[in-house]
């Protein structure tokens, strides 16, 4: 379910490192949580963002929730499927459904974050 | 974690567990929130039919020979108007004019009145009414007696119909009967809180479980859904039905929250009547608007609300309309600005967002 390769946060955002660049997502705990996702507010490529802070937002029908970005860098790519199929982040979003990639500033930020087993057990205690 | 009262559960607590509903503490209550997805639930009532557990709501009953002018001395409706079997919405008020609560009254005998009201709301309301009771009535809090089901959409007469030899066709809109469903006694009453057509059961909460099963077997054909309150708020809103907390409290007015249509000034004393009448007279500050969001961004309850940049109010309810495919709400405004066609900013998040208000209800079923 969670993938080994990603590294996880407490706020349920995942990111993958590869070549100095991190995909991120929503974990699908938070999408579970979210329930119907309705709309996906990024950033503009080129925004720098840092860790722990404000990235964007996912709206569900229910509610609205920050994401908080997992690592500190430069917003390259937003992912171009969102706008127009947010619920796409209900059905893939550990695969097609990623947020942003971002070029990391800070590589040394990574060991902060949890692994998967580290994630699990940590939802798992949530409830 | 940890809860600093247990929250009370209605009857069919482990059936939604066992339905692996998100639970919720709602008012206080361990409620669902949704079983498969608000908005699959939401399509199914408006396309089909749907199935809520809604025993967490309160019952209160007032009876004797008096029972019709008590009744009548503490809400807004016409009460002696009410015909046996038959039921009405109104406002339970404080002498200022705020709501203490809004409710469904059921006139069961001429010496007997049947109250629905808010799970969250029903103490208050039991202490209100016995406070102001100076007639030959009794008021008793019956919240425990019944478990409440409601069945609600298009196909929601050919689900219920199945379970009981009542003919549903014969109950009248906002009448009710008492009958039998799958075999128990029950109140029948064809009312709702969806904008949909449907039917409100009121049940021992020992055959709960029961009947919650055999709707679902009857409804089944149907593609019945077992629905949370998650879709029962974006329902109620799409049909712009208030919620207690949201478009109305105790410093809201009938007259503020648009529901003129359950006061009735004319019938002689009752509380609240004084301070309605003089909010009449001096004319009402703000009312309550519906709105539709521009864009993709979704107002949402508290809100501030802008007309050129200026605060002139704030969202009650917000969220996106599945049955629509827009994002609305409700907000109040100031009376001079509170009609359809006026171009408003809802601030989402720190950004001005456009929306313009419109007509309500936003959603009207097709007759």
């Amino acid at each position: 379910m969670y993938p080994e390769n990603f590294r996880y946060t407490k706020e349920h955002e995942w990111v993958l490192v590869e070549g100095g660049i991190g995909t991120i997502g929503i974990t699908d705990h938070a999408q579970q949580e979210l329930g119907d996702i309705v709309y996906v507010d990024l950033p503009k490529p080129g925004t720098r963002v840092e860790q722990g802070r404000s990235l964007g937002s996912v709206e569900s029908v229910k509610a609205v929730s920050d994401i908080y970005s997992p690592v500190s860098g430069e917003v390259a790519e937003i992912n171009p499927i969102l706008a127009d199929a947010p619920e796409k982040l209900n059905e893939d979003p550990h695969g097609a459904a990623w947020l942003v990639k971002i070029k990391l500033s800070a590589p040394g930020e990574l060991p902060d974050l949890m692994s998967a087993a580290d994630y699990q057990s940590y939802i798992g205690a949530e409830k | 974690m940890p809860q600093v009262s247990p929250l009370r559960r209605t009857a069919l607590n482990s059936v939604h567990r066992s339905l692996c509903a998100k639970m919720v503490d709602f008012g206080g209550w361990d409620m669902p929130v949704q079983y498969s997805g608000i908005l699959a639930e939401h399509m199914a009532v408006r396309k089909s039919v749907g199935v809520f557990d809604v025993s967490h709501m309160g019952e209160i009953e007032i009876r004797g020979p008096q029972a019709a002018q008590l009744t009548d001395f503490v809400t807004t409706n016409a009460v002696h108007k009410l015909q046996t079997g038959q039921a009405h919405y109104t406002g339970l008020l404080y002498e200022h004019g705020g709501f203490v609560d809004d409710i469904l009254v059921h006139k069961v005998a001429g010496d007997h009145f049947f109250l629905c009201v808010n799970a969250s709301n029903q103490e208050k309301d039991f202490e209100h009414i016995r406070t102001h009771n100076r007639f030959d009535a009794t008021v008793e809090l019956t919240s425990d007696r019944y478990s409440q089901i409601a069945i609600q959409g298009p196909q929601a007469r050919a689900t219920l119909e199945k379970l009981t030899p009542v003919d549903l066709t014969a109950i009248k809109y906002y009448w009710f009967t008492d009958g039998e469903v799958a075999g128990v006694p029950a109140r029948i009453a064809h009312t709702g809180y969806t904008g949909e057509d449907g039917f409100e059961i009121y049940i021992p909460p020992a055959e709960s479980e029961r009947i919650w099963a055999r709707v679902l077997e009857a409804g089944a054909e149907f593609g019945i859904k077992p629905c949370g309150l998650g879709a029962r708020n974006t329902l109620r809103l799409e049909a712009k039905m208030v919620l207690y907390g949201h478009e109305i409290d105790a410093s809201i007015s009938p007259l503020e929250a648009d529901l003129a249509w359950i006061v009735k000034l004319g019938k002689g004393e009752f509380v609240g009547r004084e301070a309605l009448l003089r909010q009449k007279e001096a004319g009402l500050r703000r009312r309550l608007t519906g709105f539709e969001m521009t864009g993709r961004p979704v107002a949402r309850d508290g809100y501030e609300v802008q007309v050129n940049g200026v605060t002139a109010g704030w969202v009650t309810s917000g969220s996106p309309a599945p049955a629509l495919n827009k994002n609305i709400g409700l907000c109040y405004l100031p009376v001079e600005l509170a009609r359809s066609g006026l171009a408003i900013q809802v601030i989402v998040r720190g950004q001005a967002a456009d929306a313009m208000t419109v007509e309500t209800p936003f959603y009207k079923r097709a007759k």
